[in-house]
């Protein structure tokens, strides 16, 4: 259990691809098996969103989807008034075991 | 959907793997995540989104049942921004599910 080391060092961020080669490694999955099996994971998730079903993965979070009503907003750049057009967005609520384990985080945050 | 109905799934689809492997598969690729999460370290997801930390400054609080002030240390709490493709797919723009209205450009999350 060590990404953070290997050469990558722990500022580069977790990506699909780093998570891949550690699927490859870890449970002998050739690495096209581990690339597609990454890849299924998340479209698997969107996929759920996407009919409007919440993600629940214990341990890790739950993945909600909330609807929101039309609102004033402004054009960042020019501040010219526009109006939000509804919509669902997709909201993350981390498991009480990962805000456990990332509360204690003392360091730096990479931005 | 529950995360073993998320591998009930992933198991119909990939049919080289059993579905043991991609129990395995499923339950490392978390634990990556929260791991790489623990040491502050980001997740970045194209097309799904990615996870970060916020700090949240120490603060008082007050215990709900005796109203008692509570000195709450800082914490980092993790932080999900969806990718661009989650939000067109759940907002219905590519998918077929939902009509949707003319949408601004790039609105503002204020």
């Amino acid at each position: 259990m060590a990404h953070e080391t290997g050469g990558r060092g722990s500022r580069m961020a977790l990506t699909k691809a780093w998570i891949a080669v550690r699927l490859h490694e870890e449970l002998g999955l050739n690495k096209r098996e581990a690339k597609d099996l990454v890849e299924g994971f998340f479209e698997e998730m969107r996929r759920a969103l996407e009919m409007g079903e919440q993600v629940k993965l214990s341990g890790f979070g739950n993945f909600d989807l909330r609807s929101k009503s039309r609102r004033p907003g402004r054009n960042p750049k020019t501040g010219e008034p526009i109006p939000i057009t509804a919509r669902r967005v997709v909201t993350f609520r981390p498991g009480q075991k990962l805000k456990a384990r990332v509360e204690s985080y003392a360091g730096s945050i990479e931005h | 959907m529950t995360k073993s109905e998320l591998i009930e799934s992933l198991a119909r689809k990939q049919l080289q793997l059993g579905s043991k492997d991609i129990e395995l598969a499923v339950k490392s690729m978390l634990e990556h995540m929260a791991h790489a999460l623990s040491l502050g370290q980001r997740i970045e997801i194209r097309g799904f989104g990615s996870f970060s930390l916020h700090y949240r400054p120490a603060r008082v609080g007050r215990n709900p049942k005796s109203g008692e002030p509570v000195s709450l240390p800082a914490k980092h709490v993790p932080h999900f921004k969806p990718g661009k493709q989650l939000r067109e797919r759940v907002n219905g723009r590519q998918g077929q599910k939902k009509r949707q209205t003319v949408e601004p450009a790039r609105p503002t999350r204020a």
